[in-house]
């Protein structure tokens, strides 16, 4: 019987971390990581194997209750979550598919939420063909995750 | 057995219709909810809004919304709403499909969840929805419930409630 979502690793932050990072995943299809909490800073990035190199870009569609809009962004350091994470209620979603192959690039499909500041859906792109062993993620700048936010990666298997 | 959504309740609406779908009795034992719900309403219209409330609560919500009609795209604010029901006017036989997910809905924070919620009509005008929403209570949610704007759900609707562990 093929499962969906079987937990691999949980986090919840204590209010000093600047950084989760999730590693030892294999086995999987997929990844799906899921986050709900706050940090100090506006937005969060999400990194692959530790690389910081300019190998990342997205397309995103998003709306703040007053405006709707399209941005587009290559050549970034990561593959940037927008949000408001300093107000209440943030959380987000990002599929990982095919993340174990060593054939192609690798995308995520992400979702954002927040019901006071906006909310968006996008796509991201890590251009390396290694398959994904770790997976970072952390609020922009050297602001920690609040306490209490939580982190949880599962995998899902197809077959 | 490795974890999947577990299924924790249904509802498949009957003949005469529903003035709302209730989930009750919501075990605190998981982690995440899913809700997935098939949906079509009574309203003279070709789409209406699905409404959730916890707890039996209204109070205290806020929410965002990011809406394509075939024609436009729209953003606005809008508490409590999860996307739209196909409608009396919409295309026969056809259900929107409302997809909710509820991070941490047991925890000891304000409960964020995420909307991807579509309708389908063989003519001009059908919603895509990306909704973002808040309700600012600490409680753990126990009870989960959805209405149409106005009317009734009618039959063939079904919701499917779900619980995922992180352990």
């Amino acid at each position: 019987m093929a499962s969906t979502y079987t937990p691999i690793a949980t986090y919840t932050a204590n209010g000093s971390q600047t950084s989760i990072t999730f590693n030892s995943f294999s086995g999987y299809t997929d990844l799906v990581l899921i986050s709900a909490g706050n940090s100090a800073a506006i937005t969060a990035i999400i990194r692959f194997n530790g690389d910081t190199g300019t190998n990342y870009s997205r397309t995103i569609i998003r709306g703040n209750g007053s405006t709707a809009d399209s941005v587009r962004q290559s050549n970034q350091d990561a593959i940037t979550l927008d949000g408001s994470y300093s107000q209440p209620g943030q959380n987000f979603i990002v599929h990982i598919m095919n993340y174990s192959n060593s054939t192609t690039y690798k995308t995520t499909l992400q979702r954002s939420n927040n019901a006071s500041a906006g909310l968006d859906q996008g796509v991201g792109l890590w251009r390396n063909t290694a398959a994904i062993t770790s997976l970072e993620m952390r609020p922009a700048g050297a602001t920690p995750w609040t306490s209490g936010t939580t982190f949880t990666l599962y995998g899902i298997k197809a077959a | 057995m490795a974890n999947t959504f577990e299924l924790i309740s249904s509802v498949t609406v009957g003949a005469g219709g529903a003035a709302s779908i209730d989930f009750t009795s919501i075990p605190s034992t998981y982690t995440d909810l899913v809700l997935e719900l098939s949906t079509r309403d009574s309203v003279a219209a070709i789409a209406s809004a699905c409404s959730i409330a916890f707890n039996g609560s209204t109070s205290s919500f806020t929410g965002l919304y990011l809406q394509g009609s075939g024609a436009g795209v729209a953003t606005g604010s809008l508490a409590r709403f999860i996307g739209n029901n196909d409608s009396a006017s919409a295309t026969a036989s056809t259900f929107a499909n409302i997809s909710v997910y509820i991070p941490n809905y047991a925890g000891a924070t304000n409960k964020s969840f995420s909307v991807d919620a579509v309708t389908e009509n063989n003519a001009t005008t059908s919603y895509t929805n990306l909704n973002a929403g808040l309700w600012s209570n600490t409680a753990a949610i126990n009870q989960i419930t959805l209405t149409p704007a106005s009317g009734t759900f009618v039959q063939y609707s079904t919701a499917y409630l779900y619980g995922v562990k992180n352990v």
